[in-house]
């Protein structure tokens, strides 16, 4: 039936810029989250109450002020070496964005520009690249990380270059299929014939065409690379302590929980959980927007 | 009044044959199916108004391009409707029952028992998973309540009766394991296996290359005439109207624009569209005029000009044309069209009334 | 098709080869293994010995070569902490790994395809949106955090369920839970998905037009075809459980090889780590030759791709 299939669309009646967030679709909880979350990791310094690595041992395991032993200068409670849970909260959320936004970005360059250069030049160069991409798909990419994290030990900075690590062959295998398609298009035969080098070529009429999809594929990395972290944080390989990772906390909180200090681990895993659903909800929306045919992600 | 109707229908039930003769198998009335969109904003009006009707073991051809309405007619028909489907007026009289009334079971009672349906494209129409016997065996076990032993024999025998060699082996079968041309004969095994009355096939030789094409062709008028069965054919062909058909049908934008007797409009065509269907295929022997194209791209559903929906292309439209869309016009010995000029057109033929 | 086979095999043995390389690459690149390669605390003598031991005073090439050569014997060394070879303390593991597998994939089955079904069925309803937002929480939990919630109110509240160790069923419920609860959502969605693709082929408005009852119609002529893809997966997945279960088996302290492999990092124990992440990226590899393999047989287009 060719003619079901033009039903989908909407009326072209709201104004073309900007319309798409009036569209039913828009994420906006998604995006209001991720931005409350951002604005809380750029500002932490002047919101949280306490440092967030030192507490005082009187005061540790309080409850959040609500509850019966609760207080009101430590609204989230606070751990076992009484830090401010609130506190570390707040810098925790600092964390997940700088090693998620870094790493996703530097797996998606690495991963974009080796898809390019692989997809676009072909050959020996292409196969080298391609096998390397499925042997390190091969690996489940947490175990993999565990490794790379186990070999470098850990820091912040490490776990950002390990993510990419592990990350980039995702991109590497998307964009290379999406070059394969665009070298057959006329602009880029034209671009030839017109003597354009290979490097000109890759940069100015390739480059721009996959950049939807990298973004696409960003966006749904976010999630995982967020939870990556988390792993390796709680697993105690990550971000090291004293630094308030939520992974971190929740490690940490494994020895309030089985006395019931529900808050050490409720609050930050709450915390993973939306950021983590925001960036899918984003992700797929993405997709749909951007790029149709990247549905089988 | 309605007491002496009833009883005759009562009396034509019992006496099947010899009454209903002359009472036609199908009978479509004003039938409308439109697709809405979720928001409900848009309707696309893929059948629109249709009359038509079928006399038993008759054949009826439907010509049109493709997006006309021809395919979701014959599911209109059969009520497999995609969900964003709704029939919304008419009704569709089949041996003297509106199928538009009846509840989902009673429908799904008719479908495959008393009117069967051949898809077009035979390599995806039979499941990969089951062998063709089971196939072939299932409708008959739904439908009739046949033992699972009787069922397999009568499929050895349909296979037989459609024409494939070694049925013993061949009803084991999976469809991968067979031609194009044999997937489309088992579908037409599977279309006649309950007997039905009126067999619907959709484009069936499409996708078969063209000694096949003949072949199938041949398959099909030869099992019409055992089986007394109605045919509806459905294709964009017109060789192969002139060569099955008794009846035919021109679809455009979802309306009838011409029906009748195939003979009477091959000679005088009283729609532009038909005429310029006609004179778009090449004829052996006939005088070596220029074939013609027919400008201009086939309408968009969902945003039809007011009007004739063929205006914007029609070499002979005026005025009223793109103003009001001309009704259905009766022009004698069974032929309508709807167009203004239908009675010019069609020469002798005078304008006896509008439907 | 024999000639497919054997091309798949090529390339799985590339990916093997790859992969060793990369590790061997990673240990060398990033600083002397010798540190890693000695207990936690070790003197400088003891380095010095442990170069000379493992041969990394020798050229890279030999060290690689020595290296694959004990590999093929399925020698991966001697595990610091627990004094015994990798490869025996791996496949001690393994039975309790596979354990907590099945029966986690047996779970996200019972779920995923169900539900799947039903969201394929009733596209576009109430339970299409329900099973969506399954999807959604299932690949947005951690599954960590999924397990620390339930040992909170499953063993903290209600005091139903053992929070950790291995020996009696109740043990397994909440690791496999917890385990299972993503690849649930993962198999929701391909069910869903690979039920719509099948729902509107042609073979299915065929079935329709025979008017075979709804029953039939999905649960011989669409379950059946719609499985596939998802049998497939499950296949893939229930290895990759086995390697991906570190963090679900940290928590619950379920002796699996996900354990053994904290247990490597935690105590430094780095011929451990090696061993487990060779052996399973080999399982992977291998699973996805076999799944190949099995397709080819099965499907014959694919065997003409190749």
């Amino acid at each position: 039936m060719s003619t079901s299939t033009e039903l989908g669309v909407l009326p072209a009646r709201l104004p073309a810029r900007f319309s798409f967030i009036r569209a039913r679709d828009f994420p906006l909880i998604p995006l209001l989250i991720l931005g409350i979350i951002a604005f809380v990791a750029v500002f932490a310094d002047v919101l949280a109450p306490y440092d967030p690595e030192i507490g005082s041992l009187s005061a540790r395991f309080h409850p959040p002020f609500w509850q019966a032993k609760g207080h009101i200068d430590h609204l989230l409670g606070t751990d076992h070496l009484g830090r401010d849970v609130l506190s570390r909260l707040i810098f925790g959320a600092r964390v997940s964005m700088v090693v998620g936004f870094t790493a996703v970005i530097f797996a998606g360059v690495v991963g974009t520009t080796l898809g390019i250069i692989s997809g676009y030049l072909g050959g020996w160069v292409d196969q080298l690249i391609m096998r390397v991409t499925d042997a390190w798909l091969a690996l489940p990419a947490l175990t993999f990380a565990i490794f790379l994290a186990a070999i470098v030990g850990p820091s912040e900075m490490n776990i950002v270059i390990i993510l990419a690590l592990v990350y980039w062959t995702r991109y590497a295998r998307i964009v290379r299929g999406e070059v394969l398609s665009l070298k057959e298009r006329e602009f880029v035969r034209l671009a030839i014939v017109a003597g354009c080098s290979k490097m000109t070529i890759m940069r100015r009429h390739i480059l721009p065409n996959v950049v939807n999809s990298a973004i696409v594929l960003a966006s749904l990395m976010l999630g995982v690379v967020i939870v990556a972290e988390a792993s390796l944080s709680f697993l105690g390989i990550g971000v090291p302590p004293p630094k308030p990772a939520w992974g971190v906390m929740l490690s940490d909180g494994k020895q309030g929980l089985m006395v019931g200090y529900w808050w050490l681990t409720v609050l930050p895993g709450c915390c993973i959980m939306l950021m983590v659903l925001s960036a899918n909800l984003l992700g797929d929306w993405l997709r749909v927007k951007l790029d149709p045919q990247l549905r089988q992600l | 009044m309605s007491n002496s109707t009833l009883s005759s229908v009562s009396s034509e039930s019992r006496r099947p044959f010899a009454l209903v003769a002359n009472r036609p198998l199908l009978e479509l009335r004003n039938l409308s199916t439109h697709y809405v969109s979720a928001q409900g904003t848009r309707v696309v009006r893929a059948v629109d108004d249709v009359t038509l009707s079928i006399d038993p073991g008759k054949t009826l051809g439907i010509v049109g391009e493709s997006g006309s309405g021809k395919s979701t007619l014959a599911l209109t028909i059969l009520r497999v409707l995609p969900p964003a489907a709704r029939i919304v007026s008419g009704q569709m009289l089949f041996e003297g029952e509106d199928l538009v009334r009846k509840s989902d079971a009673e429908m799904r009672q008719i479908r495959g028992k008393r009117i069967a349906m051949i898809l077009q494209d035979p390599m995806a129409s039979l499941n990969p998973l089951f062998t063709v016997g089971d196939q072939i065996a299932e409708m008959m076990r739904v439908h009739e309540g046949t033992a699972r032993a009787t069922a397999w024999r009568r499929a050895i025998d349909l296979l037989k009766s459609v024409r494939i060699a070694s049925p013993h082996t061949r009803v084991t079968q999976h469809p991968h394991e067979m031609s194009g041309g044999m997937r489309q004969r088992i579908v037409g095994a599977i279309g006649i296996s309950c007997e039905p009355r009126l067999l619907i096939a959709d484009e069936p030789t499409t996708s078969l290359d063209l000694t096949i094409q003949a072949q199938y062709l041949n398959l099909l008028r030869d099992l019409q005439r055992e089986h007394g069965l109605g045919l509806i054919f459905i294709t964009h062909n017109l060789g192969i109207v002139a060569k099955m058909c008794d009846q035919l049908a021109v679809m455009y934008a979802g309306r009838v624009v011409e029906s009748g007797p195939v003979s009477r409009i091959f000679n005088a065509p009283a729609h532009p569209y038909t005429a310029a269907l006609l004179n778009s295929i090449p004829r052996m022997g006939a005088n070596r005029q220029r074939l013609t194209a027919i400008d201009g791209q086939p309408p968009n559903l969902a945003s039809l000009p007011g009007g004739c929906a063929f205006a914007p292309r029609c070499p002979q439209a005026f005025d009223r044309c793109r103003m009001e869309a001309p009704p259905s016009i009766a022009l004698g010995d069974g032929q309508t069209a709807r167009c203004w000029l239908a009675p010019a057109m069609a020469g002798t033929a005078t304008r006896t009334g509008v439907q | 098709m024999k000639q497919y086979i054997v091309k798949r095999c090529g390339y799985s043995l590339l990916s093997l080869f790859l992969l060793s390389l990369t590790i061997f690459f990673f240990v060398r690149v990033t600083g002397d293994p010798a540190t890693l390669l000695a207990e936690p605390g070790a003197s400088e003598a003891d380095i010095a010995k442990i170069h000379h031991q493992f041969g990394l005073d020798r050229p890279l090439v030999v060290q690689y070569a020595l290296f694959m050569f004990k590999l093929a014997q399925g020698d991966l060394g001697q595990s610091f902490y627990y004094q015994t070879p990798v490869f025996e303390l791996y496949f001690s593991r393994l039975p309790n790994s596979l354990l907590l597998a099945v029966v986690a994939m047996t779970f996200s089955l019972l779920v995923g395809i169900p539900s799947g079904i039903l969201a394929a069925v009733r596209v576009g309803t109430f339970w299409d949106s329900a099973g969506k937002l399954f999807a959604l929480l299932g690949l947005s939990l951690p599954s960590f955090f999924v397990g620390l919630l339930m040992i909170l109110f499953f063993t903290v509240y209600l005091g139903w369920l053992p929070s950790s160790g291995s020996g009696t069923p109740l043990h397994l419920v909440m690791p496999a839970f917890a385990l299972g609860w993503y690849f649930a959502a993962a198999h929701m969605r391909l069910t869903r998905s690979s039920m719509l693709e099948v729902l509107g082929s042609e073979y299915i408005k065929l079935a329709r037009l025979k008017g075979l009852p709804q029953a039939l119609v999905i649960g011989k002529h669409a379950l059946k075809n719609a499985l596939i893809p998802v049998l497939t997966l499950a296949g893939i997945n229930l290895v990759l459980m086995i390697n991906v279960a570190v963090v679900v088996e940290t928590v619950f302290a379920w002796p699996g090889v996900g354990r053994l492999l904290y247990e490597g990092v935690s105590f430094r124990d780095f011929p451990v780590v090696q061993g487990v992440v060779i052996l399973g990226g080999c399982m992977i590899v291998g699973v996805n030759l076999l799944v190949d393999i099995v397709y080819a047989l099965i499907d014959p287009r694919i065997r003409l791709e190749a």
